[in-house]
């Protein structure tokens, strides 16, 4: 079997290469820290060269060992796959620099474990992100599921390990759902690879297909956190904070929000989700969770919880959008992961920060930290701003293509819950960011810490920024994103 | 009674399973296991007989297989009785020592010092 | 010398147990390293004749020169050489295990061992590869006895054990032997190939069904399906570590072959067969969870191991009732599977034990750091059992699904996902244990087992994610074309 283009597979294989290194360098604490910025870099560049070449519609795709039934562990970087990818290895870079502040200043044990597995989730996500099947992808899945793990688990406490338990007992048992969704796939359609604008049509009769929609979006929702699926994500935050931002932010809610989106436009379509009736199902469920996310939100102390429940309803836009399923929807919804993406980083860096210099976790305890830690409250605000869709930023960008996706597909009624969560945003961070800055005693003083901290987090504040005012600079986010959704809406209508 | 060697195998087979379920006693169980073993033998040497023909021993009587009882299964049987009897010897070494160790071989008894 | 291949493979054993307790007397080494280079050559013959059953057909050998259906023939084909190899393979790797915790014992004493081991192996052997349904009855009783034996090894709690074992096995056999009984009566032969030659035609229905339902109820047995499961937790809970990592491995699989052998082979498709199916399948499908169930509520590990069993022999036994092409694979796939994980985590149950005297699973208590290559085995299998990728165990329940949806057999499909997750919840909480909480003492010093234990541990470890990468070989190279023309 010819492998052909190694670059989506060195992409998967260098983190979780620096996890094997990151063990074996033992208590070396810098030269392991070397190894996951180096991987970080490396897996950033190769998927980096490829974004010309799928800009321009082709498919760089590595085939390796046959698997089963028809299916190989092929890894193929299409512009969805890709966006994702950019996005996870892009923000691992950042959070890498990041961590090792972090961790240093916490004195955090059981360093090594810790960087090793933070490696291999994001390798799982880069494969999930490029994997070309369904077989492929469910392999990449459990591993995320399994290597989070550790990290969720990583300070020992009782209370860590009870959000372990929890975690696991979402996660496999969505997996489990998951594996039998992808078999009754894989016997309707044997070895079918993703195709824009789905391959199941016809294969079966509607309540089957319906069956099997069912235990997909049960199975992927669970780490997407649609509720009533949510529960481990808050309790998951026990976790240390750069495991919450890149992981809870990024990799393993973004991968439950991808599978979504991946089996609605590449397994199903459009079309097909029309026919059964499912579109407005899975749009309806999605709305339904922004709202309650955000009224959750609102009734959080805890800074990181309050995040947590922030990112489940940021999460289901992206879920709406593939509900709604125009071609603007779909957009919105694909590069409202990138845009998420950075803005909750920024915050959870933000909460990091703050913990590291304070060691304050809950809201009521800001008051006046704006004057004290000045960047790291001014990224806050304005990944906060981002988050409730203001204009001339990110999240301004994905809402309006929802917006305008919602139209087009002649649900417009949604534009009011984007409306509506917009101003509950509004309400859960206006106040922190209100206190920090105006409230409480003392004079503006400058006491970040390391700028292994505050750098990063200033970078994804500014990049929050830089992607509202020009969506498609840099790495083309916003030209991914209309790429992929065209070819969903273009394949199903073939 | 057309078959009555059916009903004897039937009955032996009945009798060795019981006492192996029901007796309380090891050796007693390990005898009842003698007497499954034996029944499954006689069946075999009842499917092997025939009315009226001779032990399969070719000494001047005619050449016709009919006139003799089917050789084969009693063949099958000695080598069933060699297994049986080893089945035995393992089964008695595993009671001494047993015994040895527990004192006993009734199982009540047995199972309440295992339990200490 | 090649063309004697088929009874090399069991004599080659069988004559090593009984020269090795003679060498036992001069030297316990030798008879270890005898033993050894004897199931090493063992193993070799088996891939050797595997390889040209597959290339040129079923090998067929006439023991001693007379023609089948009248003298006892050895049949290689797919099915029989694929099991001997994977028999063999795991004799090997258990007999290396058993060095040091033989190193106490006297000379002779390990020498028995061995002999015990050999003589087991054989039996086994002589089981898959055997065309001769009464032949097969004694391979059977050969192995059983040599596992009794070996089982009452592990102190005298074991020995009681392995007498109830005996008593259970004996029966089992007795109903096989009934069963042939009845099969000879209505077919006159015992051949196999020729069994299943003389079925397809008039054979008398009532006498046929009564046979088939004294060999599945003797194997079932065998293979402890539930509820006929009574016999293994007691007896695979005290053995010797090396002893069970091969039983676990072998017997109840080749139960599930011979099983495989009459159901698919022997008996003609329609009719009775169908029948034995959908029971055996129904009541494997309570085996997988009343399994796991049961798995749950232990505190020793190896006790939990042994009712695993039951749940895992409950998929292979529910694939074989499906019984189509895919849940056949599953089937054959899972075989391989589970000997190869189970026997793995028994061997690290014996490595703990070996360094920190505990079998109980609260005594794993920062096991994660003192073995912490051991542990890590156990991780790899605890995945393969749960059936994650990228893990062996997460294929063979792939195709066993797939053959339950190709059935409808939606509620088996409901039964193996119940019960990997139970799976998931017995097995972590090991991992817990090991990895989250602290050691007592605190500053237990890092002590690997011996490399003798350690590297068939790793080997099998490592077999584990070996069968996830290459299913694909194994399944379209092996096990398809040991499965052609079966199936329902």
């Amino acid at each position: 079997m010819e492998p052909g283009d190694l670059r989506p597979a060195l992409a998967v294989l260098a983190p979780a290469v620096a996890g094997g290194l990151v063990l074996a360098s033992g208590r070396r604490a810098n030269l392991r820290d070397a190894w996951s910025v180096l991987a970080a870099l490396a897996a950033f560049g190769l998927l980096a060269s490829m974004l010309p070449e799928v800009l321009a519609g082709r498919q760089p795709a590595t085939t390796l060992v046959p698997l089963v039934g028809g299916f190989a562990l092929r890894l193929r970087a299409d512009a969805f796959g890709l966006l994702f990818a950019l996005l996870a290895s892009g923000l691992w870079v950042l959070t890498s620099v990041y961590n090792v502040g972090y961790m240093r200043a916490e004195k955090e044990k059981h360093q090594a474990g810790y960087y090793a597995f933070f490696a291999v989730c994001v390798s799982a996500a880069l494969g999930i992100a490029l994997a070309a099947n369904l077989v492929t992808f469910f392999v990449f899945y459990e591993v995320l599921t399994l290597a989070t793990y550790p990290l969720v688990v990583h300070k020992r406490t009782d209370e860590a390990v009870a959000a372990g338990r929890k975690y696991l007992a979402y996660t496999l048992a969505a997996g489990q759902l998951l594996l039998v969704a992808i078999v009754g796939t894989a016997w309707l359609a044997p070895g079918e690879e993703f195709r824009p604008g789905g391959f199941l049509a016809g294969t079966a009769s509607p309540p089957v297909l319906w069956l099997l929609f069912a235990l997909f979006i049960a199975g992927a929702g669970v780490k997407a956190a649609i509720m009533p699926l949510h529960a481990w994500l808050p309790a998951a935050m026990v976790a240390p904070t750069p495991v919450s931002a890149l992981l809870h932010a990024v990799a393993v809610v973004k991968a439950g929000t991808f599978a979504c989106v991946r089996v609605v436009g590449w397994v199903f379509g459009v079309d097909l989700m029309r026919q059964l009736g499912a579109d407005v199902v899975l749009a309806t469920a999605a709305a339904v969770t922004i709202l309650l996310a955000s009224v959750r939100a609102l009734g959080e102390q805890n800074l990181k919880r309050r995040l947590a429940y922030s990112t489940i309803g940021q999460l289901s836009y992206i879920v709406l959008g593939a509900g709604l399923g125009s071609a603007a929807a779909l957009a919105g919804a694909i590069f409202h992961m990138a845009a998420h993406g950075f803005m909750k980083i920024t915050l959870f860096f933000c909460a990091g920060s703050i913990y590291v210099r304070t060691h304050k976790s809950e809201v009521s305890e800001l008051e006046g930290i704006g004057r004290r830690m000045p960047v790291t409250m001014a990224a806050f605000t304005v990944g906060a701003l981002g988050l409730a869709g203001v204009p001339a930023f990110a999240g301004f960008v994905s809402k309006w293509n929802l917006g305008v996706g919602a139209l087009e597909a002649g649900h417009g009624a949604f534009i009011a819950v984007l409306v509506v969560s917009g101003l509950f945003n509004v309400a859960y961070f206006y106040p922190i960011a209100y206190a920090a800055f105006l409230g409480g005693e003392g004079r503006l003083r400058f006491e970040e810490p390391s700028p292994a901290i505050w750098v990063p987090l200033a970078l994804t504040a500014a990049a929050s920024i830089a992607l509202g005012l020009v969506p498609d600079a840099g790495l083309r986010f916003y030209a991914l994103a209309w790429q992929a959704a065209e070819s969903v809406v273009a394949g199903g209508t073939r | 009674m057309a078959h009555a060697e059916y009903v004897i195998v039937v009955a032996l087979l009945l009798l060795g399973l019981h006492g192996m379920l029901v007796r309380r006693n090891l050796v007693r169980k390990l005898l009842a296991m003698g007497i499954l073993q034996a029944a499954v033998i006689a069946f075999f040497i009842a499917l092997a007989a025939k009315e009226g023909a001779h032990p399969p021993i070719a000494l001047d009587a005619s050449p016709r297989a009919r006139d003799y009882v089917n050789p084969l299964p009693h063949a099958l049987m000695l080598t069933a009785i060699v297994v049986g009897v080893s089945t035995n010897g393992v089964a008695l070494a595993l009671l001494v020592r047993i015994h040895r160790r527990y004192g006993t071989l009734e199982e009540g008894e047995l199972l309440r010092r295992l339990r200490d | 010398m090649t063309r004697h291949l088929p009874i090399l493979i069991v004599v080659l054993p069988l004559a090593g147990a009984v020269v090795v307790p003679v060498a036992g007397l001069l030297s316990g080494r030798l008879a270890r390293g005898l033993s050894l280079g004897l199931l090493l050559f063992t193993h070799l013959f088996a891939l050797g004749a595997l390889r040209v059953a597959l290339q040129a057909g079923p090998w067929r050998y006439e023991l001693g020169g007379w023609a089948p259906p009248w003298g006892i023939e050895y049949v290689i084909d797919g099915l029989g050489g694929g099991m001997a190899v994977l028999i063999s393979f795991m004799g090997l790797l258990t007999g290396v295990y058993a060095g040091p915790s033989l190193r106490q014992r006297s000379g002779l004493q390990a020498a028995v061992f061995h002999a015990l081991h050999l003589l087991l192996t054989a039996g086994l052997l002589g089981i898959v590869v055997t065309g001769d349904a009464f032949n097969l009855y004694v391979f059977l009783e050969i192995s059983a006895l040599a596992a009794y034996a070996l089982l009452s090894g592990g102190g005298d709690r074991a020995a009681v054990a392995a007498f109830r074992y005996l008593l259970v096995g004996t029966i089992a056999a007795s109903f096989y032997l009934l069963g042939i009984g009845y099969l000879y009566a209505a077919t006159g032969t015992l051949n196999m190939a020729d069994l299943a030659a003389r079925l397809g035609g008039s054979a008398p229905p009532a006498i046929v069904a009564t046979a088939v339902a004294l060999v599945v109820v003797g194997l079932a047995i065998k293979t402890a399906l539930f509820p006929l499961h009574g016999w293994l937790p007691d007896a695979y809970a005290y053995a010797p570590t090396p002893a069970v990592s091969f039983i676990s491995a072998s017997m109840s699989k080749v139960g599930v072959y011979v099983l495989l052998r009459f159901l698919f082979f022997i008996l003609p498709a329609e009719g009775v067969a169908d029948r034995v199916l959908d029971l055996l399948s129904l009541t494997a499908a309570i085996a997988v969870v009343a399994g796991s169930v049961m798995a749950l509520a232990q505190s020793d590990l190896r006790r939990m191991l042994a009712y695993s069993s039951i749940g895992q022999m409950g998929y292979i036994v529910m694939g074989l009732g499906l019984g189509n092409a895919a849940a056949l694979v599953g089937a054959l796939l899972h075989v391989v599977n589970h000997a190869v994980m189970k026997s793995c985590l028994f061997m690290v149950s014996g490595n703990v034990q070996h360094r920190a005297g505990t079998w109980a699973i609260a005594g794993y208590a920062g096991m994660g750091r003192r073995l912490p290559l051991t542990m890590a085995a156990f991780v790899v299998a605890s995945l393969s059992m749960i059936g994650l990728p990228p893990t062996g165990g997460f294929f063979s329940k792939w195709y066993l699904v797939l053959g339950a949806l190709e059935r409808g057999a939606w509620p088996y499909v409901l039964a193996i996902v119940t019960s990997s997750l139970l799976t998931a919840v017995y097995m972590f909480r090991v991992i817990e244990v090991a990895y989250l909480r602290p050691a007592k003492p605190e500053d237990a010093p890092r002590a690997e087992a011996p490399p003798a234990m350690l590297a068939p541990t790793l080997v099998l470890a490592l077999g584990v994610v070996a069968l996830a990468v290459f299913n694909q070989s194994l399944v379209e190279g092996v096990l398809r074309p040991a499965l052609a023309g079966v199936g329902r």
